[in-house]
């Protein structure tokens, strides 16, 4: 074995010696484990703020970069940087992105389909709720994530810039009646593919994409899979294999 | 549901293509050659649809689908635990690191940090798996090129990592051993040292593929200067892991947005090529590989002992909320995005694969070159099937 440098020897040994008084103190008191995640978290507050800083600049230049119209923003803390755009400004957002964050690297291009999916399963049998009531599906209200939203399909891409370290998630809320949205191309060529992707798993269309076939797909397949509505169908068929797994964890008795 | 006019273009043109292409044709623009579903040099069943003009590409196109398994729908049915059963199957042969950003992802929605001790195996592990995975590549990069004899030796030397996997884990490619707060279990008795005796050998391997490939004026002059890619343009199409950095771009996810590993621990460094090239591609892989030996000695010496769980809900319920959490996989980077919506199962999971990205490059790089620099240029990229497909 290569020889460890003494500073690492030490690094260990402190977190060694951690540990085991964590240790220590977690027997027999169930409430101390929640002490140490606590002071574990203001240890390491120095890093968060900082994160914070840096996802609030970003967000103050794409706010100046795009005049406004940004819809809605959310930053979770260390986590990255959430802003929503209306479908008319998906890709001047991209452009901002990329311009005046330097985000240069196209992470990734998907879609989000926030309808309560119809075939919600009951985890306590081996059933599957299958609820063909169209009337009682309309109950069921859409819940968005992050950033709120308007629409049953949201597009959503990250675009990362290496030189401030700082990955940008934009969303744009599509039409229901005409979800469509203008091709990422131009700006990131990469996406391309993810488009493709996202077109066939949701039924989507981007206007001026060279070559919108299917990807995975077969030329003939019906229907786009991805959407809450499309049945599983091997799920259709065949029950559940197994109800909520529970492993027991070390030191559980039971 | 009505399909737009578009649509049905698309599917025209779909089915025209693959009309055209089972057979050889002459046309005015130049002879089609298909390659694959089912060819040695694709790594699995990808097919690639090449228009030459002579031995000159004018355009190629990689049409994949036949290993796609479905798995961000198949994710909506699973409850989170069940769901690492089924990422460890994306890049098979680094599963373990398949299935750490999504547990990382899950941990930061709960809020859930892992012991220090089950961090820094699951680094070990993480590394064990890059080691296996980027070996075989060594092997396979030279056979791509005409050197039967690597490939060899890369199976040989990678089962001793396996084991090593397989003694922890009990499985050699499909460990599923990743848990939402920790891990399932902690090391055997005698691994720290049996580890570090195939780390030895790991190292030892590298400098026989340094010696046997690196070298060899064949391989030379198959991959220096073929298939270049230039930063901008990897950039913009994602491209990540080896692939980035051989184009010089210097960014690890390990080192720059690292999160629930420990990297910060290890004193490393991360290799970048200027050139871009296959040759570079390589190069970058075998440093890589040294490097990870070299980070899994220092952290084989510092594991800390304590608990390898932390405390965490028997039946897992996670918090509404959304999550990006990316690693530096074998292949690049590997991501997941988890939409939770406080339901036991995830709503949605968006699974970002390196070598979807990695792929989506090849029309605009397999423009221009010669029939056989395809292979290589493949082989370089170095991508796993069931990576692209999910």
């Amino acid at each position: 074995m290569a020889e460890i440098p003494e500073h690492l020897l030490k690094r260990a040994q402190a977190a060694r010696e951690k540990a085991e008084a964590e240790a220590k103190s977690s027997t027999g008191d169930s409430t101390k484990p929640e002490e140490t995640a606590v002071t574990e978290t203001t240890e390491t507050d120095e890093e968060v703020i900082l994160t914070d800083e840096k996802a609030e600049a970003a967000l103050a230049t794409l706010q100046q970069e795009l005049e406004g119209k940004i819809l809605d923003s959310h930053i979770a803390t260390g986590r990255g940087l959430w802003i929503r755009v209306g479908i008319q400004d998906w890709r001047p957002a991209a452009k901002a992105a990329k311009e005046a964050l330097d985000c240069k690297f196209f992470d990734w291009l998907s879609a989000i389909d926030w309808m309560p999916s119809p075939y919600g399963r009951e985890h306590e049998t081996e059933q599957d709720l299958i609820n063909d009531d169209p009337e009682e599906n309309d109950d069921k209200e859409m819940e968005w994530g992050y950033t709120g939203g308007e629409t049953r399909f949201q597009l959503i891409c990250r675009v990362y810039s290496i030189s401030k370290k700082i990955g940008v998630m934009i969303k744009a809320d599509l039409p229901d009646n005409d979800p469509r949205a203008l091709s990422l191309i131009p700006i990131y060529a990469g996406a391309n593919w993810h488009e493709r992707e996202a077109r066939e798993m949701f039924g989507l269309t981007f206007d001026e994409h060279p070559d919108l076939r299917n990807i995975y797909l077969p030329g003939d397949f019906e229907g786009h899979p991805l959407r809450k509505d499309y049945p599983l169908l091997s799920r259709r068929m065949k029950p559940w294999p197994g109800i909520v797994d529970v492993e027991l964890l070390p030191g559980d008795e039971e | 549901m009505a399909t737009t006019e578009s649509d049905q273009m698309a599917y025209i043109a779909a089915q025209a293509a693959d009309a055209r292409v089972n057979v050889e044709v002459e046309t005015d623009e130049g002879m089609t050659l298909n390659l694959g579903p089912q060819h040695p040099a694709t790594h699995g069943t990808l097919r690639i649809v090449a228009k030459l003009d002579g031995e000159k590409v004018l355009a190629a196109e990689p049409i994949m689908g036949y290993m796609h398994r479905g798995y961000e729908k198949l994710t909506e049915v699973r409850t989170y635990p069940q769901v690492t059963t089924l990422v460890n199957r994306i890049d098979w042969l680094g599963s373990f690191a398949n299935e750490v950003p999504f547990i990382l992802a899950a941990e930061q929605l709960m809020e859930v940090e892992a012991p220090p001790r089950a961090q820094w195996i699951r680094t070990v592990l993480f590394e064990l798996s890059r080691i296996a995975n980027i070996s075989l590549f060594l092997g396979d990069m030279a056979v791509q090129v005409g050197a039967t004899t690597p490939v060899f030796y890369a199976f040989r030397d990678r089962e001793f990592v396996l084991n090593q996997i397989e003694r922890v884990t009990g499985g050699r490619f499909h460990p599923n051993f990743d848990r939402i707060g920790g891990l399932k279990d902690d090391l055997p008795k005698g691994w720290i040292e049996e580890t570090g005796a195939v780390l030895g050998k790991m190292r030892d391997f590298c400098d026989e593929m340094e010696e046997l490939v690196l070298g060899n004026e064949i391989f030379q002059a198959r991959t220096r200067g073929i298939g270049v890619i230039p930063p901008d343009v990897a950039l913009s199409y994602g491209l990540s892991g080896a692939n980035l950095r051989a184009s010089g771009i210097d960014w690890d996810i390990r080192r720059d947005a690292n999160v629930g590993l420990v990297y910060d621990e290890v004193d490393w460094k991360v290799w970048t090529h200027p050139d871009g090239d296959s040759f570079s591609r390589f190069w970058v892989r075998l440093q890589e590989t040294r490097e990870a030996i070299n980070i899994l000695e220092q952290l084989l010496g510092g594991i800390p002992s304590g608990p390898i769980m932390a405390k965490v809900p028997r039946i897992i319920k996670v918090p509404a909320g959304e999550a990006y959490v990316a690693t530096e996989n074998p292949l690049g980077e590997m991501g997941f995005y988890v939409v939770s919506q406080g339901d036991l199962t995830p709503f949605r999971v968006k699974i970002r694969s390196a070598s979807f990205s990695n792929m989506s490059i090849t029309p605009w790089l397999l423009k221009g070159v010669f029939v056989p620099d395809i292979i290589s240029i493949l082989a370089s990229l170095y991508f796993i099937l069931g990576d692209i497909d999910r």
